[in-house]
C-alpha cells in the first residue's frame, strides 16, 4: 500500500525530470528542480516510514530548507545575472 | 538508478550550461535518495546539503562570472576515444563482478576492522551513532586531514579570487537604481526569510550536537549553518550581509576550527596519551571520548561553516 | 477510533498521491510557464501536505509526528514563496503569460 504512494512519487519525479530536460525556458527548469526537491522530501519521508527509521526525517527537513535556498539563489541569478554584485566602498576585496 | 543514467547523459550532452547546473542538482538529489535506500543516512545528509544545495549555488556563482553557453570545440568526435572509454568501462564492470554481493557477510570488508568498530564502539565510546564514533574517534586522524583539506580549499579560493585587480577601486556609492535592483523591496521573500533563518541556524546547531545520536555531525551542521547566511545574503544585499558577518570573523573561525581539532589532539599527548587519544581528556575514558568527540565535531562545524561562507561571498562579490 | 484513524490516513495518502500525479502531469502538459507554476505549487502544498499528513496519522503521536509537522510547515512556507520568487523572475525576465487562445503564444525569452 505504501509502495503505491512511493510509486506515485517516482512517476511524478520522472515527469518533473522530463520537464527539466525539455523545458524551453529556464524558468521551466527551475520549477522542475524545485518540484523534484519537494518530491525527494516526500520520497525520503515515505521511505523512512517504510523502513521504520525515523532518522530520515532530519534529512527531509534539511532538504526542504536547502531546496528553498537553492531555488531562491537560482531565481536571483536568472533575474539579475549576478549573485550579489558589490556596490562599492570596500577596496580590500574579500580577503 | 535509471534516473541517474538519463540525467548523466543529458548533463553531458546539453550545451546550455545553466540547464546543466540544474540537472546536476537533480543528479545529486537522486544520489542522495540512493544513499537513503542503501541505508547510509549520514552520507545522504551530506550529499543532499552539499551536492544539491551549496554546489548548485556555487556553480551558479561561477556561471555569473563566465558565459552561460559551452563553447563547442569540434574535435571531430574521435572514435578511438569512445572505444577506449567503453573498453575501460567494460573492464571495470568485469572487475566488479568478482566483488562479493552487497551485504554478503563473508566479504572481506566485514571481517577485520569493521566488526571491531561495530562491537567495541558501544563499550569504548558509548554513542548510538557509530558513524560519528568511527569518524571522530577511531578515524579521527583522517577526519583531521579532511578538515585541513576544507581549510586549504577555502584559503585557495580566497587567495586566487579574493582580491580585486589593481586599478579597480570601487569608490562610487551605491546608486539608488541599485537599490531597486536588489531583492530588498520584495516583501514576501524578506518576511519569509526572516522567519526561516533563525530556524535554519537553530537546526544547524541541533544537527551539530545531535550527531552523536542521529545522523548529523560537524560537516552537515557547518553546511546548514552556512546555508542560513547564504540565504540572508541572497535576499538582502550582499554588502549588508558582509557587514553582518565580516571577513575577519570568517577568517577567524576558519582557522579556529582547525586549531580546535588539532588542539584536542595535542591535549591528548600533553595529558599523557597519544595524539588524538580522547580517553585521557577526562576522568574516565568514556567521558573522555565524549568530550573529545564533542570538541572535535565543533571544530569541524566551525571550519566547514566558515569555509562555505567565505567561498560563497568570494564568488558573489566578483564583478563581471 | 483506530479504524477511523486508519481510514483517514490511508485516505490522505491516496489523495496526496493523486494530487502529486496530477501536478506532475500538469507540469508536463500545461502550455505556459506560468500555468506550470500552478501545477508545481499543487505538488508542493496539496500533494506533499496530504501525503505527509497521512504519514503523521500513521505514526501515532511521537517525535516522528512533530518532525513531520515541522516538515509540512516548512514546505508550506517555502514552496509558495519559491514559486513567487520564480514567477517574479520570469516576469522580469520578459516571459509574457499566454493571454490569447491561439496555439502559439508570445515567444518567451529563451535561455
Amino acid at each position: 500500500m505504501m509502495a503505491a504512494v512511493a510509486l506515485a512519487v517516482l512517476v511524478t519525479m520522472a515527469l518533473a525530470v522530463f520537464r527539466s530536460i525539455k523545458g524551453p525556458t529556464v524558468y521551466d527548469r527551475i520549477l522542475a528542480v524545485n518540484a523534484f526537491g519537494t518530491l525527494t522530501v516526500v520520497l525520503i519521508s515515505v521511505y523512512g516510514f517504510l523502513s521504520e527509521r525515523p532518522e530520515f526525517l532530519d534529512l527531509a527537513l534539511v532538504y526542504t530548507l536547502i531546496n528553498f535556498i537553492g531555488t531562491i539563489a537560482v531565481s536571483k541569478y536568472v533575474e539579475f545575472s549576478h549573485m550579489g554584485r558589490p556596490s562599492g566602498g570596500d577596496e580590500l576585496g574579500d580577503i | 538508478m535509471g534516473f541517474m543514467a538519463v540525467i548523466g547523459f543529458a548533463v553531458a550532452r546539453l550545451r546550455n550550461l545553466f540547464a546543466v547546473v540544474m540537472l546536476t542538482g537533480i543528479f545529486s538529489l537522486t544520489a542522495a535518495v540512493l544513499y537513503v535506500i542503501l541505508d547510509a543516512v549520514d552520507v545522504a545528509f551530506t550529499e543532499a546539503a552539499v551536492g544539491a544545495g551549496i554546489s548548485t549555488v556555487l556553480m551558479l556563482g561561477t556561471l555569473a562570472l563566465t558565459s552561460s553557453e559551452e563553447r563547442v570545440e569540434s574535435s571531430g568526435g574521435s572514435k578511438w576515444a569512445l572505444l577506449l572509454v567503453v573498453a575501460t568501462g567494460c573492464v571495470l564492470v568485469y572487475g566488479t563482478l568478482d566483488m562479493p554481493p552487497f551485504g554478503d557477510p563473508t566479504a572481506a570488508i566485514h571481517h577485520h576492522v569493521a566488526p571491531y568498530y561495530l562491537e567495541k564502539s558501544g563499550q569504548e565510546i558509548g554513542l548510538p551513532n557509530v558513524v560519528t564514533s568511527v569518524l571522530a574517534s577511531y578515524r579521527g586522524y583522517d577526519t583531521l586531514g579532511e578538515v585541513f583539506v576544507i581549510f586549504t580549499a577555502a584559503i585557495g579560493v580566497l587567495l586566487i579570487i579574493g582580491r580585486p585587480k589593481f586599478g579597480r577601486r570601487r569608490t562610487h556609492r551605491m546608486l539608488v537604481g541599485e537599490l531597486s535592483n536588489s531583492m530588498r523591496n520584495n516583501v514576501i521573500l524578506r518576511v519569509v526569510s526572516k522567519l526561516l533563518i533563525p530556524f535554519i541556524l537553530l537546526f544547524a546547531l541541533y544537527v551539530q550536537w545531535h550527531g552523536d545520536f542521529g545522523p548529523g555531525g560537524g560537516f552537515q551542521a557547518g553546511v546548514i549553518f552556512a546555508a542560513g547566511f547564504i540565504l540572508y545574503a541572497l535576499i538582502f544585499d550582499i554588502d549588508t550581509a558582509r557587514t553582518m558577518i565580516p571577513a575577519s570573523i570568517t577568517r577567524l573561525f576558519l582557522a579556529l576550527g582547525v586549531l580546535l581539532y588539532a588542539g584536542v589532539g595535542v591535549a591528548g599527548f600533553v595529558l599523557g596519551g597519544n595524539f588524538l587519544e580522547y580517553s585521557v581528556l577526562a576522568a574516565d575514558p568514556v567521558s573522555g571520548q565524549h568530550l573529545g568527540i564533542l570538541l572535535v565535531e565543533l571544530g569541524v562545524g566551525m571550519t566547514v561553516a566558515a569555509a562555505m561562507i567565505s567561498i560563497f561571498f568570494t564568488f558573489a562579490r566578483q564583478e563581471h | 477510533m483506530d479504524m477511523v484513524l486508519e481510514i483517514l490516513s490511508w485516505g490522505l495518502l491516496f489523495i496526496g498521491s493523486g494530487f502529486l500525479l496530477i501536478g506532475g502531469i500538469g507540469i508536463v502538459r500545461l502550455p505556459d510557464v506560468f500555468t506550470r507554476m500552478h501545477a508545481g505549487g499543487m505538488i508542493d502544498t496539496l500533494g506533499a501536505g496530504a501525503v505527509l499528513a497521512g504519514l503523521m496519522i500513521q505514526g501515532g503521536f511521537s517525535i516522528v509526528t512533530v518532525k513531520l509537522a515541522l516538515i509540512i510547515a516548512f514546505i508550506w512556507f517555502t514552496g509558495p514563496t519559491a514559486t513567487h520568487a520564480l514567477a517574479r523572475a520570469a516576469l522580469h525576465g520578459g516571459v509574457k503569460p499566454r493571454l490569447d487562445q491561439s496555439p502559439e503564444g508570445d515567444e518567451p525569452s529563451k535561455t
